[in-house]
């Protein structure tokens, strides 16, 4: 049964587009049929995230009003048989994403892939709250930051009560905190949020932690999900963090500060 | 130690506060996230009343919706330390009527 992930977070700029890219390369480089959806009508940046700009043809919008079909708007990726990216549209009506529309695309979706990653957009609005509004399973992205812990809370809120799980009743959606952008240093200085702190806080279970990596930046400059840069520590903890959404234990790595050799500060990577 | 840290007091990490400080504003928003909707109202109109009879502020009053184990506890805390009495409290519509009728009656 194909399953739909919502990738959301409240606050904007926290990585939720480098989360989207990442999880569902990370899922289909796990052998899973995986599609990623932009749900962020009028920014569209996730086709630019991954590398495929220059391809769109179609879009989401296009299909739900049914100018084109599914077939035709889907890009399939390059570097991953198993992987495929959804585009959205740039127009400036943030209406277009209809609820009944993309209950219809997503239901066709189903037909042909495992996973459906949704890519929310920032803020509690239409466009956020249609993201989440279908979804079985929530990865929060969210910094150990202050602003982005409380909009975490507030789109928890959103998840247990205006999904339609929660509206009918049927079990919750299944929701994860992936933290992102931590800095193991800073957190052993006392000037960041600790993981154990921000999972108190928002007492949902731990999908990941993402360390703050050089490695992100490379990525998305050059439009390549960081899980396809064997080097990058971020990289690793997405895989990590995929394999535990599969139901895999394995250790939380990446969360001590690491020391650097002497050749490393010089010539080393992050 | 002791000395030195009573020269230099150690600045509080900052992390530390960020906590506190999410702790209380967390507690509060998901309080008011489940509060039933008539609880704006009734706290305005308990500022109302009590300022028919105080001067009060409007932040004087505070309107709970707490839980004390299962059950769910309305907690209403009104200040009235410092409030000036009003001079002559306005006659509340009906109510002397009222009293009057069942006197009567």
């Amino acid at each position: 049964m194909a399953k739909v992930i919502v990738v959301t977070s409240g606050k904007g700029g926290v990585g939720k587009t480098t989360t989207s890219a990442a999880f569902a390369a990370g899922l289909a480089l796990r052998g899973h049929k995986t599609v990623v959806i932009d749900f962020d009508v009028g920014l569209r940046n996730l086709d630019l995230v991954m590398g495929c700009e220059r391809r769109v043809v179609f879009d989401f919008i296009n299909v739900i009003n049914g100018d084109a079909n599914l077939n035709q708007a889907l890009i399939k990726d390059k570097r991953n048989d198993n992987l495929y990216i959804f585009p959205t549209s740039q127009t400036r009506d943030k209406d277009a994403l209809k609820r009944e529309g993309v209950e219809r695309v997503l239901e066709e979706l189903k037909q042909q892939f495992d996973y459906i990653v949704c890519d929310s957009p920032a803020g509690i609005e239409h466009g956020a709250i249609t993201a989440l509004y279908f979804a079985d399973s929530a990865v929060i992205v969210t910094n150990p930051e202050v602003s982005s812990v409380r909009d975490s809370d507030r789109i928890i809120g959103i998840l247990s009560s205006r999904s339609r799980r929660a509206e009918r009743n049927e079990p919750p959606v299944d929701i994860h905190l992936l933290l992102t952008r931590y800095d193991p240093g800073r957190v052993s200085r006392g000037e960041m949020l600790t993981v154990e702190d921000v999972g108190e806080i928002l007492s949902i279970p731990l999908l990941g932690v993402i360390p703050e990596s050089e490695s992100v930046l490379r990525a998305s400059n050059t439009g390549t999900p960081v899980v396809f840069d064997e080097e990058s520590a971020a990289g690793r903890a997405y895989l990590d963090a995929v394999a535990r959404f599969l139901g895999e234990q394995r250790e939380m790595r990446f969360v001590k500060p690491e020391k650097r050799s002497l050749f490393r500060v010089l010539f080393g990577r992050a | 130690m002791g000395v030195l840290n009573f020269l230099f007091p150690p600045r509080r990490k900052t992390a530390v506060i960020a906590k506190e400080r999410l702790k209380i504003v967390l507690a509060h928003e998901r309080a008011g996230r489940t509060a039933p909707d008539f609880l704006p109202k009734m706290q305005k109109e308990l500022i109302d009343v009590v300022g028919r009879y105080v001067e009060i502020d409007d932040d004087m009053i505070r309107v709970t919706l707490g839980k004390s184990g299962e059950t769910s506890l309305l907690e209403i805390n009104i200040e009235i330390d410092g409030a000036k009495p009003k001079k002559s409290p306005p006659p509340i519509a009906n109510t002397p009527s009222a009293a009057a009728s069942v006197k009567s009656g």
